[in-house]
């Protein structure tokens, strides 16, 4: 077995607690204090997130825009510049290679951001479609990101730098952004359903902004591990590919139908598929399910009406929020209907859930 | 809380054994399994009167992001269950060795005992699966 890899950030972790777990081939934290604290902190407070593992792939050239045109879903047409869009690349069936997000840094200048587990498969697709002037350059090595969630993200970050970033609205970036002396690309997005940023820097750079972005927040910001990032996101209905998203799942099935632009001017792969599906409605949908009966349901769990499987279940937990038993799960759409009784195969056993809105979470 | 508690017995899968009288015994996860779990939201336990075999799963705990089995550390009868699990798990983090307790097993077979692990074992144990 090869050596876990770690982050730039890794050697602060034990002082805060951290239990690591294997995450991809990754040594990661999957909480400092507790899930639901963490959780708790970024829906009240502020959470900070380690999220270096992430991949960043550099496009570049007269042929930039042309080349992101072809290979994601969305428009890539419609970045101004300081802005990010997110996307998703498809093979031509319209199943998912990964969900991205793209950053436009200049004319013919992008940064795509992209999940550590696909950033190889991911970049040997981009290379494979690369034509023309323009260059690829996968930097996820020299880079590291910090997630700051929650509330107070704003308050907190900005006591470190004199960039005013309330101009900084949602799916926008700044760069070259000086954070307590370190130069960082500063971006109003995130994976919680909280206002927050996402933050880029130099790898060397990250544990010092990591200890200043604690020292500043204090009592107001708690370091935060994969298990929250996980509930978090999973709440505010945001997939994670793997789970909501995969080879076999298209975005039209996962309800990510706003990131696919099916009547884009230029041709992109998987424009056909995922045109049909938009179209004539795919034969699955991804939906909210809420347990009526005791029981939790978990990744790729059964999902029943009577005795026909109807599809399984994607991800579920007791939301931290809500403090329900609930889910997201890939089901046959003529049972999509909100209210719709289900049930879900929990141990072997038959346990009854119903159909419900999401995300189950959406800040006021 | 001390990790251990000296007048515990302890199996390999991380469930403490309080031996009542000569035939019952408390059962319940210990400080390390809770801590490893992390919150405890779900838990299902077996009911009054059914029947457990040693080493075999009983129930199911679940953490946010978790599932595990509770496995029994003695064969035997059900006699008693914490109900009060079944609304507040989270006293299984909160107080792994009292109010966390989860049945109370009426022994199949004394002997079994004499396989579980003395608190000193069990700490020596613990810290290599760490």
């Amino acid at each position: 077995m090869s050596a876990l890899k770690q982050t730039p950030v890794y050697s602060l972790y034990k002082e805060h607690g951290a239990k690591t777990i294997d995450f991809g081939g990754w040594d990661l934290p999957v909480q400092f204090s507790s899930i639901q604290k963490e959780h708790e902190a970024v829906r009240t407070k502020a959470g900070l997130f380690d999220v270096s593992h992430m991949g960043e792939i550099e496009v570049k050239g007269p042929d930039a825009l042309a080349f992101l045109q072809k290979i994601a879903t969305n428009d890539a047409s419609k970045l101004v510049e300081g802005q990010a869009q997110y996307s998703v690349m498809c093979y031509p069936d319209g199943g998912t290679i990964d969900d991205l997000l793209i950053y436009k840094l200049g004319d013919e200048h992008y940064l795509l951001v992209v999940n550590a587990a696909n950033i190889e498969k991911d970049y040997d697709w981009m290379q494979k479609h690369a034509e023309g002037n323009m260059v690829l350059r996968n930097i996820s090595e020299e880079t590291a990101q910090l997630a700051v969630q929650g509330p107070l993200a704003e308050t907190v970050l900005q006591k470190l730098t004199d960039t005013n970033l309330s101009e900084i609205r949602f799916f926008h970036f700044k760069q070259n952004v000086i954070l307590s002396g370190i130069s960082a690309l500063v971006s109003r997005t995130g994976y919680t359903g909280e206002d927050g940023f996402e933050i880029y820097m130099q790898a060397q750079d990250a544990p010092a902004l990591w200890n200043s972005i604690l020292e500043a927040g204090g009592e107001d910001v708690l370091p935060c591990g994969l298990g929250a990032r996980d509930t978090l996101r999973f709440e505010a209905r945001l997939p994670l590919y793997g789970q909501e998203l995969s080879r076999n799942i298209s975005p039209i099935e996962a309800g990510l139908g706003f990131a696919v632009k099916v009547d884009k001017p230029v041709p992109f792969i998987g424009q056909d598929a995922l045109k049909e599906q938009k179209e004539n409605g795919a034969p699955r949908k991804l939906v909210g399910i809420e347990m009526m009966e005791r029981g939790i349901p978990r990744t790729h769990y059964a999902v029943y009406v009577g005795e026909e499987k109807i599809g399984e279940v994607t991800t579920g937990t007791q939301s931290p929020t809500l403090k329900k038993s609930v889910g997201l799960a890939l089901i046959k759409r003529e049972y999509s209907e909100p209210g719709t009784e289900i049930e879900v195969e929990i141990r072997g056993k038959h346990v009854k859930a119903k159909v419900v809105r999401t995300p189950f979470y959406k800040r006021s | 809380m001390s990790q251990v508690q000296a007048e515990l017995k302890y199996s390999k899968e991380h469930e403490w054994v309080e031996v009542l009288d000569n035939e019952r015994v408390r059962v319940g996860i210990t400080q390390f399994a809770q801590e490893q779990l992390g919150d405890i939201v779900f838990i299902e336990l077996p009911e009054q009167g059914a029947t457990v075999k040693v080493n075999e799963s009983m129930g199911t705990v679940e953490s946010v992001k978790a599932v595990s089995d509770i496995y029994s550390p003695v064969s035997g009868e059900i006699v008693e269950v914490n109900g009060e699990l079944e609304e507040a798990p989270e006293a299984i983090n909160g107080d792994a060795y009292g109010a966390g307790w989860m049945v109370v097993i009426k022994l199949a077979d004394a002997a079994e005992l004499d396989e579980l692990m003395t608190a000193e074992q069990y700490e020596a144990f613990s810290k290599e699966e760490e």
